[in-house]
């Protein structure tokens, strides 16, 4: 991505759905460089619980077979953004989950610029979305395969759930690939909760909000499978869910 | 007191009737069977008592100990001793057996305003109850009914209704699906869980092979959204030989 001096407006890609006039409070954006050398590994994890507005914008190089985990809880801002740039080298492994927990009128957005620079390097990206209110919830993730970086596995999958009508997701998986011998896969679904399982849940005894709790709990639990703070972040999802239920 | 009163029950799927003024009273400690041809609304029956969504009653009353169980929602059902054993029971990925089921029994014993279950307690009750349907603790801590067998989900069906400890069980095909050795343990799990002078049972079910293992008080024949016949368990036996169609047409006539 580059460098946007002025303010964005919607025509922009990158910012089709943000919520400008928030934006416009946090701007501009400072990028934080990440670098992993060779053969290295780092893990980072977002948690964004306040109600403030907050944008972010990480640029991370991962050198040979380097390794990088993130993982981004983005539960409480009035605006938030967190927009991350990976490059990857030969060899390298990048793991991104990410879940968006809103309601209210809350606008959330995770946009990621992917680009495989080197042989044999894969990423992963996780993303699940709950949406309560009129709140929105946005994906835009960009996978490049540059020529010569064959051998690139590139997944993403995309989930959202709407817990009510009048919430919005977006979800825009984007490949550009200059390159053979290449596996992208990408899925995108947006959907509700299965009212079958959710009868199920009630027949037992549990109330409409401990049921819808706990299926959206096992939904995004996927985003945080494996993190090394993986119990912090499931606790403080699950405190999360149960004030936008 | 009666453990359950339908009266004149009439009930809509899809903005058509299903249940055309069905009447049944269950008393504490009976077991009652209802069998009744594909189509005839057996499974209309248990939704419509369990509260599911779209499931619309247009007419009849049903009251459950004391209490109007239509004005109810499912969980309050659940709360108030009912429990309702699916035909098809739901997987749920990511959610294990174990978290559902502790909170849902504390869910119960919440709207009881009794003491929550403590981890420790729970697990004891737990693997006794699994014990009983010869099910390994193990498959409880997997994701619900995900991965399991026909058979399997059926005895974790079963194993619930222990945690949870009904006073009324309606059990809806529980014997579909399963083979002859699980069917027996099924059976006996019904037996040892529900057979009690203050617990009653009602048996959705095609097939007489289920009342083998599970003796009924009393079998009624569904038929076009009614009961038609009812007695002893010789009329399942007389249902298997004949047909439905000779026995509801002999009523009718």
């Amino acid at each position: 991505m580059s460098e946007v001096a002025a303010l964005p407006t919607r025509k922009h890609e990158d910012f089709r759905y943000s919520d400008i006039d928030a934006l416009a409070g946090v701007w501009p954006i400072a990028r934080e460089e990440i670098v992993v050398a060779d053969g290295g590994e780092e893990s980072l994890q977002i948690v964004e619980d306040g109600a403030e507005a907050v944008a972010r914008h990480l640029v991370i190089s991962l050198g040979k077979g380097a390794k990088f985990d993130l993982r981004v809880l983005s539960a409480g801002p009035v605006y938030g953004r967190i927009a991350v740039d990976v490059r990857l080298a030969e060899g390298a492994d990048f793991t991104l989950g990410a879940a968006q927990l809103a309601t209210g009128s809350e606008t959330l957005e995770v946009v990621t610029e992917v680009t495989h620079a080197g042989l044999n390097a894969t990423s992963h990206q996780i993303v699940r979305s709950a949406l309560a209110g009129h709140s929105v919830g946005t994906y835009l993730g960009r996978i490049a395969v540059e020529r010569g970086a064959d051998g690139t596995d590139a997944e993403q999958s995309v989930r959202a759930m709407l817990l009510d009508r009048t919430a919005t997701a977006n979800a825009r998986p984007e490949l550009e690939i200059y390159a053979d011998d290449v596996k992208a896969a990408h899925g995108c679904a947006v959907g509700e909760l299965d009212a079958n399982g959710l009868f199920y849940l009630m027949s037992r005894g549990l109330t409409p909000p401990e049921a819808k709790r706990l299926m959206l709990q096992a939904f995004i639990a996927e985003a945080f499978t494996g993190a090394p703070g993986e119990a912090e972040l499931s606790e403080a999802a699950i405190a999360r869910l149960e004030q936008i239920l | 007191m009666t453990m359950l009163k339908i009266d004149n029950l009439q009930a809509n799927v899809a903005e058509k009737p299903i249940l055309k003024g069905l009447s049944l009273t269950i008393n504490p400690g009976e077991i009652h069977a209802i069998m009744g041809p594909n189509g005839a609304g057996k499974s209309t029956l248990g939704y419509t008592l369990g509260g599911r969504p779209g499931y619309e009653v247009t007419g009849g009353s049903v009251d459950f100990l004391g209490q109007d169980l239509l004005e109810l929602e499912p969980h309050e059902r659940a709360a108030a001793g009912l429990f309702l054993g699916f035909q098809y029971p739901v997987e749920i990925p990511g959610v294990s057996f174990v978290q559902f089921l502790r909170e849902a029994a504390n869910a119960q014993r919440k709207g009881r305003g009794e003491e929550a279950l403590s981890g420790g307690e729970f697990l004891k009750l737990a693997r006794e109850k699994a014990g009983l349907l010869r099910m390994d603790m193990d498959m409880l801590k997997r994701p619900v009914n995900v991965g399991f067998s026909g058979g399997e989900k059926k005895r974790a069906e079963m194993v619930q209704m222990g945690i949870l400890d009904p006073k009324l069980a309606i059990l809806d095909e529980t014997d579909s699906g399963l083979d002859i050795d699980a069917l027996r343990i099924c059976g006996e799990g019904i037996n040892a869980i529900m057979r009690a002078p203050d617990k009653a049972v009602l048996l959705i079910t095609h097939y007489q092979r289920l009342l083998d293992y599970v003796k009924p008080d009393f079998v009624h024949v569904l038929a076009a959204g009614r009961i038609v016949k009812t007695g002893g368990p010789e009329l399942a036996l007389r249902l298997e030989e004949e047909g439905y169609e000779a026995v509801v047409q002999e009523t009718a006539a």
